[in-house]
């Protein structure tokens, strides 16, 4: 079954049941106003390092619910029928293009929502979008083999954050930098290596998780 | 043996030949244990799941103890144990990273699909790791020598008398690793032929 048929049984089963994408609003909603409710007498508090730490917070925790659900919440029939049908290189591939729109979706919902709460102290926007961008995507990308591994697994749920914070944290660690060079409007040629050094992360991690599903997709 | 008189260091300079060493062994050993993960993927057997569960054991053991006498080493050098160290931090995230992957183990029932799923973690774990400890701490500075504009140790070590006893360390380590490794295979091995005999 081609790559692209798999993308849209995706998107369509997602725009079917929107119970599951408001709920991921709602809880990025919440989280961002939890944050606000903290500091809702001290705005002036919120140093930039501070914004950055709750919004990456706020974003990690949100991604990993939502990449979580890509296979855990699988049925185990529909899981045999893709079994029989089509090619574990293009699921995966397909689960990871899908979640890395979500995740975009969801990053820059978080950053509207923030601006609105929470001001915007991020002086090169561009930039800051660009990371955004490219961070969502890493989070995809890494996220969802490990979350098909969790969902075999007995208390899934508690195994996905467990397993997932180590992995992810490479790529947090170089988007909270450059988040921090942006806020303070520094030049682009400093975050430049740090970008590439993304990148490569991101496509390492996919070629792993093409590479690795197979042999969890047999079981 | 004489060691080179540098200020702060001192003699504590010989923890050279124990901390360093130490993280050579453990990333030996965690490709040792990658290495038999891929193998057990591209053909499945009980022995090459041992093997690499129990060298990513091992590699745990010598990762604390690393930590344990980077943190002493620290203690005298540095004035505190923990600095926050991108070395630091890269070295204390793959500790979380090898105990999720024994968590992941205790977590699953079925014999086979626990070998099967613990070695793509251990694989894609892996992956993830180096550029978490090889390229991520090169590019901030840190208080390590050798990066973020500190000189490398070899730049004092003029007579090269160090090295005399640092490589043999090394080389040391890594066959400690190996071995003790090696032993707890075979104790396991030996343990699952034996339940396999009560249960006949």
């Amino acid at each position: 079954m081609p790559l692209k048929t798999l993308i849209r049984k995706e998107f369509t089963l997602e725009l079917r049941r929107k119970s599951v994408i408001s709920g991921l609003m709602l809880y990025l909603f919440s989280t961002a106003f939890i944050c606000y409710l903290t500091f809702s007498l001290r705005q002036n508090q919120i140093t930039p390092l501070v914004w950055s730490a709750l919004f990456w917070i706020t974003i990690l925790f949100t991604v990993i619910n939502s990449v979580a659900k890509s296979f855990i919440g699988e049925k185990k029939g529909r899981e045999i029928y893709l079994y029989s049908i089509a090619a574990p290189e293009s699921i995966i591939l397909s689960k990871i293009i899908y979640n890395a729109a979500l995740t975009t979706l969801l990053a820059f919902t978080g950053f509207l929502v923030f601006i609105v709460l929470l001001k915007n102290p991020v002086i090169d926007l561009m930039y800051f979008l660009l990371i955004l961008f490219l961070g969502s995507i890493g989070f995809a990308s890494s996220l969802t083999l490990l979350s098909g591994i969790a969902a075999k697994a007995n208390n899934s749920q508690i195994l996905m954050t467990v397993l997932s914070f180590p992995v992810v944290i490479s790529v947090l660690l170089i988007t909270v930098k450059v988040t921090k060079n942006c806020i303070d409007g520094l030049d682009r040629s400093i975050s430049t290596n740090d970008v590439i050094t993304l990148v490569a992360i991101n496509c390492l991690v996919t070629a792993a998780s093409y590479l690795l599903f197979p042999y969890i997709w047999r079981s | 043996m004489d060691v080179p008189r540098l200020n702060i260091v001192n003699e504590t300079v010989r923890a050279l030949y124990f901390h360093v060493p130490m993280w050579f062994g453990m990333i030996v050993l965690l490709a040792i244990s990658v290495y038999y993960s891929i193998q057990y993927l591209r053909k499945p057997s009980l022995q090459t799941d041992i093997s690499s569960f129990e060298f990513a054991h091992t590699g745990t053991l010598l990762n604390i103890l690393g930590l344990v006498t980077g943190m002493i080493w620290a203690n005298y050098t540095w004035g505190s144990p923990w600095h926050g160290d991108p070395k630091q931090n890269g070295a204390a995230i793959t500790l979380l990273l090898y105990l999720a992957y024994f968590v992941l183990r205790g977590s699953i029932d079925n014999e086979d699909q626990r070998a099967r799923l613990s070695a793509v973690y251990n694989i894609f774990a892996f992956a993830a790791m180096i550029p978490l400890i090889f390229i991520i701490p090169r590019m901030t500075s840190s208080m390590h020598p050798g990066s973020g504009g500190n000189p490398g140790f070899n730049m004092y070590d003029l007579d090269s008398k160090m090295r005399l006893v640092f490589y043999p360390a090394v080389t040391g380590w890594i066959l400690l690793g190996v071995w003790i490794a090696s032993l707890r295979v075979r104790i396991r091995i030996v343990h699952e032929k034996l339940a396999n005999l009560e249960h006949e």
